[in-house]
């Protein structure tokens, strides 16, 4: 606890403590949804909470299909919402 | 890549694996112990943001690692496969979940113990797949852990005890708790149930103690009622409750509007078998089966907890304490017979058999959904399609069936949808082909070819 950690999501900067999980912070922040399916676009978010639907995909720092409620989150890290299949940038 | 051999390795530190490692530990044998978390509890001893200094003092000492345990954090075994010299070869990955250029590893365990663990069946219906809808676990999870309520307003659907402690986090986590609906008979059922009574008498009292809890905050608890549609445009803005028959058919006339922004449901749980199913093990009902030391089909290899049964975190640690004695028994060290954990272990899974049969999954779930609720969130497969694919191409096996419906083929290969979709195209038994993954955890594909085994020579 104390120390604070910095990272982006979707561009804005927010705060963050050591263990949380990207999921966590992206609740936190009032998000239910930061995916959209490969095939119809339909929002996702959470579902399992313990990496076993793979629902919860994020980009994190260019690398997507992160498991969001697995993933802790690092200083520095960037987060982005993954929409459809998305490449390695 | 670096390989290195390990006296007992054990995969999973929940309460099964952490007695697994300290049984072995105790008689004198060298134990790896992996997990792919960062920290050592499982689901159930997981760091609790909520627990008073007691019973963090009891979390810390139930995680304690034992002198001669070297534990791997953050640690995923993707594979299994038979040594060349005996035992087990595993593939590890170390590192920040699904990040590349994770560390990889293989380990050669002379004695392996498998305590995976399970997590949550969830039963499909309109509007399952919005955002909002969590499962039991998740919401236990996130509220313990991360200190996250996942709504304001939460309904709890499902089936069995694991409801009320859900209920108990929310309510801790700030959420207020609309109502606690169990499809099957009421949980306080059991205080008739004699078998149960005998076997459970510690966990009785738990429930009380969380029925009461409920109580206190004016919590309905409704039997034989379930969620059959959460509403929403993007996310959960409301479901429809309704009353159940015995067989789980909505009754007519009884569909009610709650409003609710989360939606958590809970239907028992599932085991997670990939790396049983990869090592050989014989599997019983969809589970490891085990013979009295915990000891697998396949020598050297034991399992313990939730992967060979739903039981709760006791059951699960006496299996660890047996299967650790066992396995450093194998390796020619004096365990001492672990008896106690020996009669823990019978009376827990009286137990169990008791609550899995005071909540069974009914029939009646699949009169649910509609013709374009999705049952394969992964591949957005809906259950007419499911059945008519699986009807026009007569598919029989898992494979066929996945082949002919897309069913498992998505990145969540059949985790969370291969028992409803089995049951639904009428042959449950075809959930347990599902199980063989050879890629136990999913890994990335430069990943795999750094591997020695499909790496191009
Ligand atoms: C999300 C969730 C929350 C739960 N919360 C509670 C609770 O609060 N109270 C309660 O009474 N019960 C809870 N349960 C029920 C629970 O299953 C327990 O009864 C108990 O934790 C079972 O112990 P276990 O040792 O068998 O497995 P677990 O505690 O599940 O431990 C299994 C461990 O194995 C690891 N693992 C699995 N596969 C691999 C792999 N390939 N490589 C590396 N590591 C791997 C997992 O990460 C996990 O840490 C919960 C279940 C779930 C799914
Ligand atoms: S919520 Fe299921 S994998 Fe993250």
């Amino acid at each position: 606890m104390g120390e604070v950690l910095k990272i982006r999501v979707d561009g804005e900067e927010v705060a963050a403590e050591p263990g949380q999980t990207v999921a966590g912070v992206l609740l936190g922040m009032g998000r239910r949804s930061w995916r959209t399916t490969r095939g119809e676009g339909r929002p996702r978010g959470v579902f399992c909470g313990i990496g076993v639907c793979f629902d919860c995909l994020v980009v994190v720092n260019g690398v997507p299909d992160v498991r969001a409620c697995r993933r802790r989150v690092a200083d520095g890290d960037d987060v982005r919402a993954q929409h459809g299949a998305e490449l390695p940038s | 890549m670096s390989r290195e051999t390990a006296r007992v390795a054990v995969v999973g530190a929940g309460p099964a694996g952490l007695a697994a490692a300290r049984a072995a530990a105790a008689a004198g044998a060298g134990v790896l112990l992996i997990d792919s978390e960062p920290a050592p509890g499982g689901q159930y001893l997981r760091r609790d943001a909520l627990a008073d200094a007691a019973g963090t003092a009891r979390r810390d000492r139930a995680t304690a690692l034992p002198a001669g345990t070297e534990h791997l954090p953050d640690t995923s075994v993707w594979a299994v496969e038979p040594a060349p010299g005996g035992g087990r070869r595993l593939h590890l990955r170390t590192g920040p979940a699904d990040a590349p250029g994770r560390r990889g590893r293989t380990v050669d365990a002379a004695a392996l113990v498998l305590a995976t663990g399970a997590h949550d069946r969830a039963l499909p219906f309109p509007g399952w797949d919005l955002p909002g809808v969590f499962t039991a676990g998740a919401a236990q999870a996130l509220a313990k852990e991360q200190r996250i309520a996942v709504g304001r307003r939460v309904l709890l659907s499902g089936t069995g005890p694991f409801l009320l402690p859900v209920a108990r986090s929310l309510i801790g986590a700030g959420a207020r708790v609309a109502a606690v609906l169990e499809a099957g008979e009421p949980v306080t059922g059991w205080l008739r149930d004699p078998a149960g009574l005998a076997a459970g008498t510690g966990k009785l009292g738990e429930l009380a103690g969380h029925l009461a809890l409920l109580a206190r905050h004016r919590v309905p608890y409704r039997p034989r009622t379930a969620v059959v549609a959460a509403h929403g445009d993007g996310a959960v803005r409301a479901a429809t409750t309704v009353r159940l028959d015995p067989d789980w058919n909505p009754v007519p006339g009884t569909e009610r509007t709650v409003e609710a922004d989360a939606v958590c449901v809970g239907f028992g749980f599932t085991p997670r078998t990939e790396l049983a199913v990869a090592a050989g093990c014989a599997m019983a009902g969809g589970f490891a089966e085990v013979g009295a030391a915990q000891a697998t089909s396949v020598p050297g290899v034991f399992a313990a907890g939730e992967l060979t049964g739903i039981g709760g975190a006791d059951l699960a640690a006496a299996e660890g304490e047996v299967a650790g004695a066992a396995a450093a028994r194998l390796l020619g060290f004096a365990a001492r017979p672990p008896l106690r954990a020996l009669r823990r272990v019978r009376r827990g899974r009286r137990f169990a058999a008791a609550l899995a049969a005071a909540h069974p999954v009914r029939p009646g779930w699949q009169g649910w959904l509609r013709d374009d609720t999705l049952v394969c969130r992964c591949e957005e497969v809906g259950r007419a399609e499911l059945v008519e694919a699986a009807r026009a191409r007569q598919a029989v096996g898992t494979r066929s069936l996945k082949l002919a419906t897309r069913v498992g083929l998505g990145p969540c290969q059949g985790r969370i949808c291969a028992r409803n979709a089995a049951e639904l195209v009428g042959d449950p038994a075809l959930a347990d082909g599902f199980a063989r993954r050879p890629i136990a955890a999913p890994i990335r594909l430069g990943e795999l070819a750094e591997d020695p085994r499909t790496a191009a020579p």
